[in-house]
């Protein structure tokens, strides 16, 4: 089953990062995926966005039609993304930004207050992390205790293992909170 | 030791040519290729090499030649814009048969263009070459897969017939991610070749004597002839899927053949007889894979993020023009599979216009 996910937010919320975290976590538990970055002339305070599409076969273009699952780190990501999530799509909200909002009544809206939640878990930079819990808690598309693996794997490897306990934290906290 | 990876496109490629023994990049950045560079540029010196930024492409591309003189195995690489500044250096590199392996990630449009991705280089990679009969393999991946192994076959092939070769990728397999096994690294004797430059021994005077000195040109176009010949007849790579029965056949190479091969699935869903010949090789142009399909097939479709649809003389001249040609040209985005089959049941019903 394929599916099409678009995370967009601010250039420095971790964009990137966390889609390549996702991507990690399809490709540790056997699925294939693609990862697919906006580029060109992207910075910090800017906007950026990824599309990651897993499935359990082959995959053609790596770039999205028909959005499954919207990550939305600020407002302006919603502006361009959300009319083009399909009906019964996921549209996740970081509500630690975005407040008051109207979204479609033909998705599924999920508020994340990554903030606090990161805070929960002593741990300020992993808001995206406790994201990915939110994530995969609500759509079921990988397991958890796949991810978990899969996220310290990746820290691991990157010479970031003394994050490992407060990365494993967020993604329980946002994983449990729903 | 062989390992699992997810790593981008340029990168991958980058760390496929390490393994596959690469010492020397010499070249300039250019979106959609700068992680090549910008990836060699710390990862180059850990295994032992040398990498340098030269001035521009041309320079980079001469420097090559020193390197490879000595039995080096090199790269550079490039997107259009750069590419183009390539040409007097290939040339002189097919001239005087050194081996040496070149890429071009390519860009939209002419001139400067810009950043986002086509497939506007086919002519200027496959039948630029440069003046004087040059001629080299192009080999085109399709993934990030591919983009590794390919590699290691480019330098096979440089080798084996002292000549380029050319991996023309483009923007998007070069920016994508996707999971990757990565070959060990493979122990290259750079003395391995009696044409190479060496340490002189005692009594020697080092003067080289590679290639046809004195001999003229008529021995030279003889050799090189032959071998041009060889190498169209030996390396012609096509991935062929569902052509036997099929009504109308695409014909794709790199991102664009991964949307084929979608289309074909769904079409086939459908009941529509869709096939796809993916070209492997650009140069040459894969003429065999061609006598495979279906003789009732009512035509083939050119797909390709270009203006013009510069594959089509080649699909002509292979199918010596006994089969209508259409197009679906998609300049700077992506090919959309729906596109593809719809154009695919208007030519079964007559309503296409050929190219």
């Amino acid at each position: 089953m394929l599916k099409e996910i678009i995370c967009a937010g601010f250039g420095g919320q971790g964009i990137i990062t966390t889609g390549i975290l996702i991507s990690y976590c399809a490709f540790e538990t056997g699925s294939q995926f693609t990862w697919y970055p906006s580029y060109g002339a992207e910075m910090r305070g800017g906007t950026a966005n990824c599309t990651i599409k897993i499935s359990d076969e082959e995959i053609a273009s790596p770039l999205a039609k028909d959005i499954d699952i919207l990550i939305a780190m600020n407002g302006p990501a919603i502006d361009k993304f959300e009319s083009s999530l399909r009906p019964g799509g996921y549209l996740f909200v970081n509500s630690s930004l975005i407040t008051d909002r109207v979204y479609r009544n033909d998705v599924n809206v999920i508020e994340v207050d990554t903030a606090a939640l990161a805070e929960e878990a002593n741990n300020p930079k992993g808001a995206n992390i406790a994201m990915i819990g939110a994530l995969i808690k609500k759509t079921g598309i990988m397991t958890f205790e796949g991810c978990s693996d899969a996220i310290e794997k990746y820290f691991t490897e990157h010479g970031k293992a003394k994050f490992n306990e407060a990365n494993q934290a967020a993604l329980k906290i946002g994983y449990n909170k729903f | 030791m062989a390992e699992k990876a997810i790593m981008k496109g340029n990168e991958a490629l980058a760390e496929a040519a390490l393994r596959a023994g690469c010492r020397f990049f010499s070249g300039y950045p250019i979106t959609p290729q700068t992680e090549v560079l910008e990836y060699l540029s710390w990862r180059m010196s850990e295994v032992g090499g040398e990498l340098i930024q030269t001035e521009d492409e041309l320079t980079g591309l001469h420097m090559l030649i020193g390197a490879s003189l000595a039995g080096s195995r090199v790269l550079s690489t490039s997107a259009g814009p750069g590419f183009a500044l390539f040409h007097e250096g290939i040339s002189y590199i097919c001239g005087c048969e050194i081996p040496a392996v070149l890429v071009d990630v390519q860009r939209v449009g002419g001139a400067c263009g810009g950043i986002s991705a086509s497939q506007g280089d086919y002519e200027e990679v496959t039948h630029g070459g440069g003046n004087g009969d040059s001629q080299y393999v192009v080999l085109t991946p399709a993934s990030v897969q591919e983009e590794v192994d390919m590699m290691k076959e480019a330098y096979e092939i440089a080798e084996k017939y002292r000549n380029p070769v050319v991996i023309l990728t483009d923007a998007i397999i070069g920016q994508m991610m996707e999971g990757i096994t990565l070959p060990d690294f493979a122990d290259i004797d750079i003395d391995k070749f009696d044409y190479t430059y060496k340490e002189l021994k005692d009594g020697e005077d080092g003067i080289q004597r590679g290639g046809y000195p004195g001999q003229g040109f008529p021995a030279y176009a003889a050799h090189m002839g032959a071998k041009y010949k060889a190498m169209k007849e030996a390396e012609q790579r096509w991935e062929n899927i569902e052509v036997s029965d099929a009504d109308v056949v695409c014909v794709a190479y790199g991102i664009s053949s991964r949307v084929c091969k979608e289309a074909v699935r769904k079409a086939r869903a459908k009941g529509i007889k869709l096939g796809l010949i993916r070209l492997i090789t650009a140069w040459p142009f894969p003429e065999k894979a061609f006598a495979e399909i279906n003789p009732d097939c009512k035509g083939l479709l050119a797909v390709e993020m270009s203006i013009k649809g510069q594959m089509v003389p080649d699909i002509k001249l292979a199918t010596k023009c006994n089969m209508p040609v259409y197009g679906y040209f998609s300049l700077d985005v992506v090919p959309d599979a729906d596109v593809v089959v719809e154009t695919a049941e208007k030519i079964i019903a007559g309503t296409c216009e050929e190219v």
